[in-house]
């Protein structure tokens, strides 16, 4: 029998827009969802469809380095706030905040390691930390970590993963690509090797600097390596998108990345890179 | 947000942060200082309408481009096309001249001056290969010696489906490393807008000079304002709150000087801005002229890896 239903649908007069926004463990891709642990141990990668989530910069650190190797350094340099800047809130406050949700004290942690057993210098930008913005502190900590490897004569290996440079440091920031680029450019007269692994998303002044200085350019799928977003592209020039844009597939098929590897295998294939350089 | 509204929100959060005992001691402490010192600055309200009126004159229509400079103070001017890959980029020129005597070769972005030419040359927009030809001509500088005059004026490096797919970013990181490397003297000017990686790929020099009314920024005022603000039309109180200026660029460490204008901006006598560029240009090199090659890259590196500020 048709049941007579008594509309209870409550109509909300300030209902909150209906939002698209998933738990953070369900995949993007396909739909699976995960318990903490599960993606800890798949190292954040989707079982189902091999998307790979952001990995955070100490839990990568955890799984590149030998047990106990890893020493971190510069741990005391942190941002300064050289504009005073403020637009709907204080620079201050929003690095007060960062520090706060994500136990870093910047965008990327540096420090000495071991993998398979060859010394190196690790940089590791983290994208929760003001979307691993590149400010002076960013830069500071990326040059002596390259400093650093030039001391004691090992490769750097270096994993980006960044919005570009931290407009609330105005010009300064901008001026973290020459830094950077110079701190390469030393690592490399003293005939010490870089890699560097382009996480999602690797963008504006980061890849426009050191990023794009390895000698071996690796990513991992799906990550977005552009200068500039597909978002800005679209409105500044009203151009069509091709599918793939700025993915790190695109990437490799034009001739700007060495490998695409996913990964549960870039440990191996890093270790293999050592071996080659030692 | 009014600067009223500015002033309100700042004392709110200011008399949260005394009521928070959890965390004295830390960063935050500092950051209640800091605020108090942003709401004196704020009622002060200084010079932003001066930082504004240099953003609109770096982007006046009139304003003498990098060839009106060359045909001014460039003898036996040989402009120099093609990355010898794949094209020849008009929004970024290159050639050989002599300056007072002396040849340099120059490297400089250029805008049009009518419809027709700004879109030839994209609003002064380079795609990577412009960059390419400019590491191509800084080869050629090194090989001979000749000393690099970097003549910027862009937005910013073009923002295209075709220039990603031939690696925008990457030409920006290694024109900057090709210039972090080279032994000849090298001096750069910002003469209209310096907008970002399209500006500093051939600014890594060791001099950089801003003429009065030129911007040098790490994005557009636009484009900040639609990030942070999420409202275009707040190009004002970005450009206020990034000052671009270049009074606010020397305080800051970023450029070693300014090159004056002709009263009221470059555009009103573009024979007066040339000659006044052309002395700051000569002027600087003169004073790299007895360094040797080395020093002068170990102090270019040098000046560049101390820029920025950390606590």
């Amino acid at each position: 029998m048709p049941e007579a239903r008594i509309d209870v649908q409550v109509e909300h007069k300030h209902a909150p827009p209906p939002t698209d926004k998933k738990h953070p463990n369900t995949c993007p891709k396909c739909g699976s969802h995960y318990r903490d642990d599960e993606l800890a141990s798949a190292l954040w990668v989707c079982a189902h469809c091999g998307h790979h989530y952001a990995m955070r910069a100490r839990a990568r650190i955890a799984w590149y380095a030998d047990a106990g190797t890893f020493v971190e350094e510069a741990t005391g340099v942190r941002s300064d706030d050289p504009l005073e800047f403020f637009d709907l809130r204080p620079y201050v406050e929003r690095l007060s905040e960062a520090e706060l949700n994500t136990g870093l004290g910047e965008a990327i942690v540096v420090g000495r390691a071991a993998i398979d057993g060859h010394d190196v210098e690790l940089a590791v930008m983290d994208f929760s930390f003001m979307g691993g913005s590149m400010g002076g502190a960013v830069g500071e900590k990326f040059s002596r970590a390259c400093d650093s490897a030039i001391e004691r004569g090992v490769p750097l290996l270096t994993v980006t993963s960044s919005g570009g440079a931290r407009m609330q440091e105005g010009i300064l920031s901008l001026m973290q690509l020459p830094k950077t680029v110079c701190a390469v450019e030393d690592l490399h007269d003293a005939r010490l090797p870089m890699v560097v692994v382009m996480a999602h998303p690797t963008t504006a002044g980061v890849l426009a600097s050191f990023a794009s200085l390895g000698d071996v350019t690796i990513a991992e799928p799906g990550a977005l390596i552009a200068f500039t977003g597909p978002r800005v592209v679209q409105q500044t020039t009203r151009e069509k998108l091709p599918d793939d844009f700025g993915l790190a597939e695109q990437n490799l098929r034009f001739g700007h990345l060495d490998a695409i590897v996913p990964r549960p295998e870039q440990r191996a294939y890093l270790a293999r890179l050592l071996r080659l350089f030692a | 947000m009014s600067s009223s509204d500015q002033e309100q929100s700042l004392r709110r959060r200011l008399s949260g942060l005394s009521r928070l005992p959890l965390l004295r001691g830390t960063r935050l402490d500092g950051e209640a200082q800091r605020l108090e010192r942003q709401l004196e600055r704020l009622q002060e309200d200084t010079n932003d309408e001066a930082i504004w009126r240099s953003v609109e004159l770096a982007r006046h229509p009139d304003r003498p481009y990098t060839l009106d400079y060359v045909a001014r103070f460039l003898d036996d001017w040989v402009e120099l096309h093609g990355d010898r890959g794949r094209a020849d980029d008009g929004a970024l020129i290159t050639g050989l001249g002599s300056l007072r005597g002396r040849t340099v070769a120059l490297i400089g972005h250029q805008k049009g001056r009518d419809v027709k030419e700004r879109l030839d040359r994209q609003f002064g927009m380079a795609y990577p290969e412009g960059y390419h030809k400019a590491m191509r001509v800084l080869e050629i500088a090194e090989r001979f010696g000749f000393p690099v005059i970097s003549l910027v004026d862009t937005p910013g490096a073009y923002p295209g489906v075709a220039a990603e797919q031939h690696g925008q970013g990457g030409a920006i990181a290694r024109s900057q490393a090709e210039m972090a490397r080279l032994t000849v003297p090298t001096v750069a000017c910002i003469i209209g807008e310096g907008g970002s990686g399209g500006a500093v790929a051939i600014a890594v020099s060791d001099r950089v000079l801003m003429q009065e009314n030129a911007i040098y920024s790490v994005i557009t005022p636009e484009g900040c304002a639609a990030i942070l603000w999420r409202d275009a039309a707040e190009a004002k109180k970005a450009a206020a709150a990034f000052k671009p200026d270049a009074l606010h660029c020397l305080d800051l460490g970023v450029i070693d000087g300014i090159v004056a204008e002709p009263a009221g901006g470059a555009q009103s006598d573009h024979d007066e801005a040339a000659r006044l560029l052309a002395d700051a240009l000569a002027g600087s090199l003169e004073s790299l002229e007895d360094t040797p090659g080395e020093e002068l890259r170990r102090r270019r590196r040098a000046k560049f890896r101390g820029m920025g500020v950390f606590a």
